[in-house]
Order: structure tokens, then C-alpha cells, then sequence
């Protein structure tokens, strides 16, 4: 994983496997803590209690294609590596919560990458899910969400190409706005 | 600060839209779309999924060929990533590896275009470890 973008996309994936309606992804900077904090919460089926302690070693997977699941490990590894720490709160039947913290301008923190891309994507791939993208930083804050989107298009797509390019766009504009970090 | 785009300039895109949607046919009716579903697992996205994701959703559109554009997890086939799954209406679907933009376009031009086959197809008797 090279930046933040890929994290998001591969989380986010469980949750949709999970059959989650609702996947929020928040992301907060703090200069005065020089802190960065991602949660990825979803309204899925949530983690059985005995395999919650588990999923960040890599060779535990609910999946029966391949044996390692290396979604968590690496998001931990990262996190872990520049003085963050990752933490998963779930129930079976209530959703997951996961907490991954960062050194903000810690060396090894990864770039963003293509937030917007990867949340345009993920919501024109899976237009039955509602997405919620909040980033917070010290000049302020954006948030965006796929049932604002869909009220606008009034029963038109989100995953048609125009609207995919214009969200991009317009999420990419607006982080720009409030000086993420990158 | 006036430029930012906001949802309300959403509007506009969608009323360019309206009018294109009116020329289609069959736009309504998913069984007769091409399906492509890109892997999108730790796997997929550490070779480069989402780049070809990307190229999926803006070629097909400006090259005008319909299509339902959707992720899916781990196939199976991580040594092959970054996988596609590609069904035309009617055939059955095939499985390509080791997609990037160049082969991407050889399938948008040669086998959705013209069912022609394209190198790196995955045989469909290939043994994933469910299977085993």
C-alpha cells in the first residue's frame, strides 16, 4: 500500500462484503497533537468476538479464496510504524468501527493519494451503499455525502462517467480548500 | 473562493446527461450491458486496480459503449493481478490478468468491440483453494 487512498479502498471493500448500507470514513488532522486520525465505520455484519482479536494477523481471512488477509495487517503496520496505533470495535450485528492513528508529519506516514477518486469510485461501484466523507483539518472542515449526491440527480446514476469526473473534481477542489496535508 | 464547485453545479452535468440518455437505448435493462468487474482486494489494489477502474469508467464512456462498471473482491488469481472480469451479453464471462491501460484498451477494442480474444485470459477450470 502506498498511501492512504489504497487503505481506504481495501477497507472499505470489507465493509461492503460485510453488506453494509451505510460506510462513513472520517479523517481528522490535528497540528496542535500532530496527530492523524481515519475512521472507517459501517453499518455490516460486524466481526464474531473470536475472530475480532485475530484479523490483524495476516494469515487470518474469513474469505475461502486464499489463506492471508493482509487488509488490516498493512493498515496496522502503517499506522503502528509512525507512532499511531490501529483499533477495531465490533459486535456481530453492529457494524464495525476502525480507528487508525498516525504521526502527521511523522516520516513514514504515507501520502493521501487520491482520496476523492477512490470515494467517487467506491460510491459509483457500489451505488447501493450511502458514503460519508468527512475530513476535518485546522482550517476547517468537508463533508460529503452519496445522499446529498443522489437527491441532486433526482434517479439519475452516480456511476455515470460525467457525474464520476464532476464529484472527483469537486471533492478534490474542496479538500484543497481546507489545506489537507497530502 | 467563488470557483469551488459545489453539488448545485451538479445540476448542469445532469441536464447534459438527460439529453444524452434520451439518444440510448436499452439503458434501462442491465442484462444487455457489458458487466466488468474489476478485483478490487489488497491484492488488486497494490497492482494497480484502481488506475485501471479509472480507465474502464472513462473509456468506455468517451468510446460510447455501455456498460456496468463494479468492483468485486479477491478473485482468487493475486499472482495475476490486477484481474477484470468481463461479461458481454449472452457469452459467458472471462476472467483477464494482469490488466494495466495498454491491455485494458486491447479488451475495450479487441474483445468488447469485436469478441475477439486477448492474451492473459484465465481459464475458468483454473483451481482457486475453495475449490481444492
Amino acid at each position: 500500500m502506498k498511501d492512504f487512498a489504497m487503505h481506504i479502498m481495501d477497507i472499505a471493500q470489507n465493509s461492503v462484503s460485510a453488506g453494509a448500507s451505510l460506510i462513513e470514513l472520517l479523517i481528522e488532522e490535528s497540528a496542535a497533537t500532530d496527530s492523524l486520525t481515519m475512521v472507517i465505520r459501517d453499518n455490516g455484519k460486524g466481526i464474531p468476538a473470536d475472530m475480532l482479536s485475530k484479523v490483524t494477523d495476516p494469515f487470518v481471512t474469513s474469505r475461502t479464496t486464499r489463506k492471508v488477509g493482509l487488509g488490516l495487517p498493512l493498515l496496522k503496520q502503517h499506522a503502528d510504524s509512525t507512532g499511531g496505533s490501529l483499533s477495531i470495535e465490533s459486535a456481530e450485528g453492529a457494524g464495525t468501527t476502525i480507528t487508525a492513528t498516525f504521526g502527521l508529519t511523522h516520516l513514514d506516514r504515507q501520502p493521501f493519494g487520491d482520496i476523492a477518486g477512490t470515494v467517487v469510485l467506491l460510491a459509483a461501484a457500489n451505488p447501493e451503499i450511502r458514503f460519508v466523507y468527512e475530513h476535518k483539518t485546522p482550517s476547517g472542515e468537508y463533508r460529503f455525502d452519496t445522499d446529498e449526491v443522489n437527491e441532486m440527480l433526482e434517479g439519475m446514476s452516480i456511476s455515470e462517467a460525467p457525474v464520476i469526473r464532476f464529484l472527483r473534481e469537486m471533492i478534490s477542489e474542496n479538500l484543497k480548500e481546507i489545506k489537507i496535508s497530502g | 473562493m467563488g470557483q469551488v464547485k459545489s453539488l448545485d453545479d451538479l445540476r448542469r452535468i445532469k441536464e447534459d446527461l438527460q439529453q444524452k440518455m434520451k439518444l440510448r437505448e436499452n439503458s434501462n435493462d442491465p442484462e444487455s450491458l457489458v458487466q466488468i468487474k474489476v478485483a478490487m482486494a489488497t491484492c488488486g489494489i497494490a497492482s494497480g486496480a484502481k488506475q485501471v477502474m479509472d480507465f474502464f469508467v472513462e473509456e468506455m464512456d468517451k468510446r460510447n459503449i455501455q456498460a456496468v462498471i463494479t468492483q468485486t473482491g479477491c478473485m482468487g488469481y493475486c499472482f495475476a493481478e490486477p484481474t477484470v472480469e468481463v461479461t458481454i451479453p449472452g457469452k459467458e464471462p472471462v476472467v483477464f490478468g494482469y490488466v494495466d491501460a495498454k491491455k485494458a484498451d486491447d479488451i475495450i477494442e479487441k474483445y468488447i468491440k469485436n469478441g475477439e480474444l486477448v492474451e492473459g485470459i484465465i481459464p475458468v477450470n483454473y483451481e482457486t483453494i475453495e475449490k481444492k
